[in-house]
């Protein structure tokens, strides 16, 4: 089982070379390795998701270490080692990058300038995203962080789209280094935080299950937790930081955005959570307030924003905002209700946001335009489609039997449970205006007569239905039988120290 | 008094390649069926030659007549320094026979350079280093200026020259001064006389001290002593300017380091904050005036001053350990400009252009070119998968525990900012638009040079074990008698 958790690294990072020798003349070839690497991935990702639930047990398991550096310089035994294993944060989020990147690459089908390439980027950033789960080593974790950023620039620069605002224009190339900027600005923090967490623990180690295991100078804990705090939290879109994601999501290709919205994001909640607040459990708890403002903050914000947004892109950016401020609010219960809802947010805003990207993606390729006022009635063109949508906005509204409502519901209990009655308010009329913006934009592209204009829509390919169908099948699965995620991430989120 | 080792075996390598050097030239005056292409990879072989033969002394500990060590450390970095020779040479081939005249006198003098390299290392005494420098140092004038009907490469040669000039003297003059006080221009006697009972030392000597920093500190173009570099590197040959960025910022560092740590060691916590100021500014500096650049040797020249900034960071928190990280990373950061210039040359052979907007659509016209720029650059930015970050996550990690977190965070926020000039480049590549759709390849001896350094930045990135432990046991032979000292001014 242990290979399992290699193989998904090892295979998505050693696709690169596989892509490369492919003849560039025959790019269908290098789709079909594609989806042989993606389904792969998600298959495997299934097995060590189902397995982990159901094999008894809890915590951290099927782990694997090997040396990396040990004994030298100032590097004690375990200096710094390759260590991987599955817990209960860890594996609902493996599956979910094994879903999204499984859809992903059917969304792509459709790109024509070097595909190779494309794939190259794409399943580099996949394996970083693996890596930063499965590792329990600071050192890696944030190795494979910074691996799953680097090649979002490419991606975005290269295959991704401006923006025109008539007055001005949004290029890809600012929302690409816009992006890249933000997400590297933001692990100065935290490389800085490590390199302060490695000296004061005097273990000579980066092992992550050692390092936990040390009781930190309250002071110290209260300096450095901000910068995990802020340096992961760039990248879970924390308000108000969050300003790179609308851009940079609008600018990427549609699959980019997909894993951006859907799996990168998650990287900081999960950092916040397996690094800040694991070693830091009174640095956590002085900062949880803060914490919890920006979340409802974001989760406001990004819900008013989401609103006024006439681009489908930019308004489904402004509502990853949003959900992911949930998330962050999830996280600063320090209950054991609260974060495991926070994990729960993870994912179903993680495979909703890629099922409204996929949706976007299938209306732009043919109409060239995303501005949702310029259309109306298409849902009589393509009911597929439009019901697609419809169904990742009902989960983003969190409509019961719907992953998200699973989620919502345990981060507002959470949330009053732990005190923060005004933050639980203020975060459930978030939610109620995100009914708003999905209705207002389903009223204003789908339904009443339709737009003369559109005559000639087309319903979306058969591989982006097959790519929506996954997705609705692991809502419809969290929403209508929660438990095999809810009892193991409890389990996992119960035994850190923090979390009471 | 103690008889001396006066065994004239122990340079072989540095008789190797003074005599290549030597029949180049030759060869290049009276021979007419070697071409100037092959006189480089010659050339090359030579180097090579010596990189091999010096391999004779791994495991060893003895010295030369009290004046050159020939240990692990000098070893090593006269393999360092000859495999740079190997590369230089290697990468000059074409570019020599399409611009240059006098091909002999180039290949001899960059063989010269390495002599002069090598003996920065391995010395154990100042004026035998201070030689070295000189022999290194005049090689690189008369290389920075070999283009020498075109104005702008004599322009960079003069200044180099005057201002290396005017600054071997302050070292001298600082030189002058660690003499009167300590009595000796030996490393270990200056470590003795600075150890133990230090309350008679003169402030003579941090004068002495703060002027041979100054004179280092042109040498390896740390800011303020940094003018000289943007000129000479856009005015010299493509490939000198390689050499120049690899080997001179390498021996000075591989002197640098032994100096302070056999010699001024002891003061360690009166120079300190001396260093990481330099270091501080170097970094900002260099990284800040990268971002305004549009040719891309000015570009990479601040960016080697940047990189100049993050080696002295350990200088600054020198220990056995920081000492190690330090020459990890020279090693990482090396191997990653040379891949980054051989490619500028190749594209400069193609072109004939050198600015920035000139690299648009280089994805299209040239792959793998493209691809390995790309890689470089990334490294030299410090992005996982490459050399870059590993090395530079080591050496913060190391300003870090000698109570330094503050320097190593100017370190990662200024590394973070040198990503932004790195990605315009990038961009250019992938996203710009070509001139024309014309593709050009790569020739065989370049593409297998770039390959094996681009290899070697994978190689230092995913699995760093084995170098940063060849690394770590050579630099502990200088490390033999350093003792931690409280510092003079903090005794008082």
């Amino acid at each position: 089982m242990n290979i399992v958790l290699f193989a998904l690294i090892a295979i998505s990072a050693g696709s690169g070379p596989l892509f490369m020798i492919m003849p560039s003349r025959y790019p269908q070839l290098s789709r079909y390795l594609a989806l042989l690497v993606a389904s792969t991935l998600f298959a495997l990702s299934l097995v060590a998701f189902f397995v982990y639930q159901f094999d008894g047990g809890s915590g951290l398991r099927y782990e694997l270490q090997w040396d990396w550096i040990s004994n030298i310089g100032f590097f004690g035994e375990d200096g710094i080692t390759f260590h991987l294993g599955l817990d209960g944060i860890g594996a609902p989020l493996v599956l979910l990058n094994g879903l999204v990147i499984f859809a992903g690459v059917f969304v792509s089908w459709n790109i024509t300038h070097r595909v190779k390439d494309y794939f190259v980027l794409l399943f580099l950033l996949v394996s970083g995203v693996y890596g930063v789960f499965l590792s329990h080593d600071l050192f890696f974790l944030f190795f494979w962080y910074e691996v799953a950023v680097l090649p979002m620039y490419l991606l975005i620069a290269v295959w991704g789209s401006s923006t025109n605002f008539g007055t001005f224009t949004r290029t890809k190339e600012y929302g690409a280094m816009k992006l890249t900027l933000f997400l590297v600005g933001g692990s100065v923090l935290i490389f800085i935080a490590m390199m302060a967490t490695f000296v004061e623990a005097g273990l000579g180690t980066f092992d992550l299950p050692a390092l936990s295991e040390v009781a930190y100078d309250p002071t110290f804990q209260k300096t450095f937790f901000p910068f995990y705090m802020i340096g992961f939290g760039v990248l879970a879109g924390m308000w108000p930081l969050h300003t790179w994601s609308p851009d940079g999501h609008v600018a990427a290709p549609t699959a980019v955005s997909m894993l951006h919205a859907g799996v990168l994001m998650k990287l900081g909640a999960f950092g916040i959570l397996r690094v800040g607040i694991t070693l830091f459990p009174e640095g956590a708890e002085f900062w949880a307030p803060v914490m919890m403002t920006l979340g409802v903050a974001g989760a406001l914000y990004g819900a008013i924003a989401a609103m006024t947004q006439t681009d489908f892109k930019y308004m489904v950016g402004y509502s990853s905002v949003s959900h992911m401020g949930f998330v962050l609010m999830g996280l600063a219960t320090l209950s054991d209700i609260g974060v495991t809802g926070a994990v729960l947010q993870m994912f179903a805003h993680g495979a909703m946001t890629a099922l409204m990207f996929t949706s976007v993606g299938a209306v732009y390729d043919q109409a060239h335009t995303r501005d949702m006022t310029k259309f109306g009635g298409i849902a009589k063109k393509m009911p597929r489609h439009s019901a697609f949508w419809a169904i990742a906005g009902l989960s983003s509204i969190g409509l019961p039997g719907l992953a998200g409502f699973v989620a919502e519901f345990h981060i507002f209990v959470g949330t009053f449970q732990s005190g923060y009655e005004w933050a639980g308010v203020l975060g459930i009329i978030a939610a109620a205006i995100s009914a708003t913006y999905i209705l207002r934009m389903l009223a204003l592209a789908y339904f009443g007569p339709l737009n003369e204009k559109w005559e000639g829509l087309k319903e979306m390919r058969i591989g982006e239905q097959v790519a929506a169908a996954t997705l609705i099948s692991f809502l419809l699965f969290m929403g209508l039988w929660p438990a095999p995620f809810v009892d193991r991430i409890s389990d996992t989120v119960s035994a850190i120290q923090a979390i009471g | 008094m103690e008889e001396l080792n006066f065994e004239w075996a122990l340079l072989t390598p540095e008789y190797i390649l003074v005599a290549w050097a030597g029949a180049i030239v030759l060869l290049s005056l009276f021979s007419d069926r070697i071409g100037k292409v092959q006189l480089g990879y010659l050339a090359a072989a030579g180097a090579l030659v010596a990189t091999l033969v010096s391999l004779i002394w791994i495991d060893n500990s003895t010295d030369f007549a009290g004046i050159i060590d020939i240990n692990d450390y000098t070893t090593m970095f006269r393999v360092f320094f000859g495999l740079i020779g190997v590369f230089a040479c290697l990468a000059s081939a074409r570019y020599v026979n399409d611009r240059l005249l006098h091909p002999g006198e180039y290949y001899a003098l960059i063989l010269l350079a390495v002599v002069g390299a090598n003996g920065m290392a391995a010395s154990r005494e100042i004026l035998t280093a201070y030689i070295s420098l000189e022999l290194l140092s005049f090689s690189l004038y008369v290389l920075v200026s070999f283009a020498k009907f075109e104005p702008r490469s004599n322009e960079g040669g003069l200044k180099y020259m005057l201002l290396g000039a005017f600054s071997s003297a302050i070292f001298l003059y600082g030189v002058g001064f660690i003499y009167g006080v300590t009595g000796s221009t030996h490393y270990a006697a200056i470590g003795e006389a600075l150890s133990g009972d230090t309350s008679d030392i003169s402030m003579a000597m941090f004068f002495g001290l703060s002027l041979m920093i100054g004179g280092l500190g042109f040498k390896v173009a740390a800011v303020p002593f940094h003018l000289w570099t943007p000129d000479a590197y856009e005015g010299a040959p493509l490939p000198i300017t390689a050499f120049v960025a690899a080997i001179s910022k390498a021996a000075g560092f591989a002197f640098f380091l032994k100096l302070f740590t056999q010699a001024f060691g002891p003061l360690v916590d009166d120079w300190r904050y001396f260093i990481a100021a330099l270091a501080v500014a170097t970094m900002v500096l260099g990284n800040l005036v990268a971002i305004q650049q549009h040719n891309i040797k000015r570009l990479l020249a601040y960016s080697s001053i940047g990189q100049v900034g993050y080696l002295l960071i350990g200088i600054a928190a020198l220990s056995p350990e920081a000492g190690s990280a330090l020459v990890l990373h020279l090693v990482g950061y090396v191997i990653t400009n040379v891949a980054a210039f051989v490619c500028v040359i190749v594209f400069y052979n193609w072109t004939g252009k050198e600015e920035i907007a000139d690299f648009a659509g280089l994805a299209e016209r040239a792959p793998f070119l493209a691809l390995s720029l790309t890689i470089a650059l990334f490294s030299l930015s410090g992005m996982p998968l490459f050399a870059g970050f590993v090395t530079k996550f080591i050496l913060f990690q190391a300003a870090a525990e000698a109570d330094l977190l503050w320097l190593a965070g100017v370190g990662v926020t200024m590394s973070f900012v040198s990503l932004y000039y790195y990605l315009v480049i990038i961009r250019q590549m992938y996203v710009g638009k070509p001139e024309s759709l014309g593709r050009f390849p790569t020739p065989w001896p370049e593409y297998g040079a770039i390959a094996l350094l681009i290899g070697g930045v994978f190689f230092v990135g995913l699995y760093p074990a084995p170098v940063f432990e060849l690394v770590d046991d050579s630099t502990a032979s200088i490390f033999t008698t350093f003792v931690e000292n409280a510092g003079v001014v903090s005794q008082r």
